[in-house]
């Protein structure tokens, strides 16, 4: 089953078109979604802003991750499934949406950027833990995090538009970005 | 509803040319509700940080006052942008407000927030030592206010 296949399929199953047609269900995902920004993005807004040296900075790095990774962790399964919930209720508009996939290209490059800080820096923590200044891969890793997941907001916010929608009259770039159908658009 | 008949102002805040400026713009509200939603971020972070502290968990290892202190600048800098796009957005559409009932939540949640956090919270906060049991008072009716303005300001888009 090709991928647009498998979004048709997801579109047609019963309990997709239920979430999509629910009268509080859709609305409460969706606020559930955006109010767990503030312990998720929240959280990782300050430790980056930790990894750049300009708040909290009597706290140690490994000591401040240890202590909100609870939260972090937690905070991001709530976005995670209630993400993946608000796409399975509207499953063919957000495939052919450009901020949408736009939004999935940013979320693997903040999942790569954390995925390399781990993997290096963080390994040495202890050496930097309560340095006045971190190395600089660590700064970069911060900076990145926070552009990205600013990235991540906005665009999530901008799939509500229909700007780039198919069934509106798109330039050829949208139509090839967004992956529209053939046919009479 | 009012003992005085406010609506005027909502009418009045529409026919201004800022007001239309934003509804015509096909832009300007999507830019100004994604910058919300930035501050949103931040500002729910650090007052999550300080009440979660004074609940007896996160940065157990530090007190509260200096959690408080370090995260301050920070509250104060992303309520400054929250208010700021969150007139601009109530300038948009001042009629439709009046009449949304999430929007009253929200402001009634905003004056209690704004009310407490620079005055009880605030002065508890300013001490060394917080008792556990005022801790937990004073970050659950911060927790509830703060929960109040974002769940009432998420409504307002799904009414009308």
């Amino acid at each position: 089953m090709s991928l647009s296949g498998f979004v048709q399929w997801l579109a047609d199953t019963p309990w997709s078109v239920q979430l999509h047609e629910s009268l509080f269900g859709y609305p409460l995902l969706e606020s559930v979604h955006v109010l767990t920004l503030c312990i998720f993005v929240g959280m990782s807004v300050l430790l980056d802003l930790r990894l750049l040296n300009i708040t909290l900075r009597r706290v140690p790095v490994s000591e401040l991750f240890e202590r909100l990774a609870p939260w972090l962790f937690g905070g991001f399964a709530i976005m995670m499934v209630t993400g993946v919930l608000l796409f399975f209720a509207i499953p063919i508009r957000s495939y052919h949406s450009i901020w949408f996939r736009g939004k999935l290209i940013l979320l693997v490059l903040a999942g790569l950027n954390a995925w390399t800080f781990h993997g290096t820096i963080w390994k040495h923590v202890r050496e930097w833990d309560t340095a006045p200044i971190s190395p600089a891969r660590a700064r970069f890793a911060g900076a990145a995090s926070l552009i990205l997941w600013a990235g991540i907001i906005v665009f999530g916010r901008m799939i509500a538009y229909n700007w780039f929608d198919c069934d509106l009259h798109q330039s050829a770039f949208i139509v090839w970005a967004a992956g529209c159908p053939a046919g009479p658009q | 509803m009012w003992a005085i008949d406010i609506f005027p102002f909502f009418q009045w805040v529409e026919a201004t040319s800022l007001s239309n400026v934003i509804r015509e713009s096909t832009w300007a509200f999507a830019v100004i509700e994604s910058v919300h939603l930035l501050a949103l971020a931040v500002i729910g972070g650090s007052v999550l940080v300080v009440d979660l502290r004074l609940l007896g968990m996160g940065l157990t290892r530090h007190t509260a006052h200096e959690i408080w202190r370090d995260a301050y600048r920070f509250f104060v800098g992303s309520l400054i942008v929250m208010l700021a796009t969150g007139v601009l957005l109530f300038f948009s559409e001042p009629t439709k407000c009046y009449y949304s009932t999430p929007f009253w939540v929200k402001m009634s949640s905003l004056a209690l927030a704004l009310l407490f956090t620079f005055t009880v919270r605030r002065q508890v906060l300013k001490n060394d030592h917080v008792s556990p049991a005022t801790g937990m008072i004073v970050a659950l009716l911060s927790l509830t206010f703060w929960f109040g303005v974002g769940a009432g300001g998420r409504w307002i888009g799904f009414s009308g």
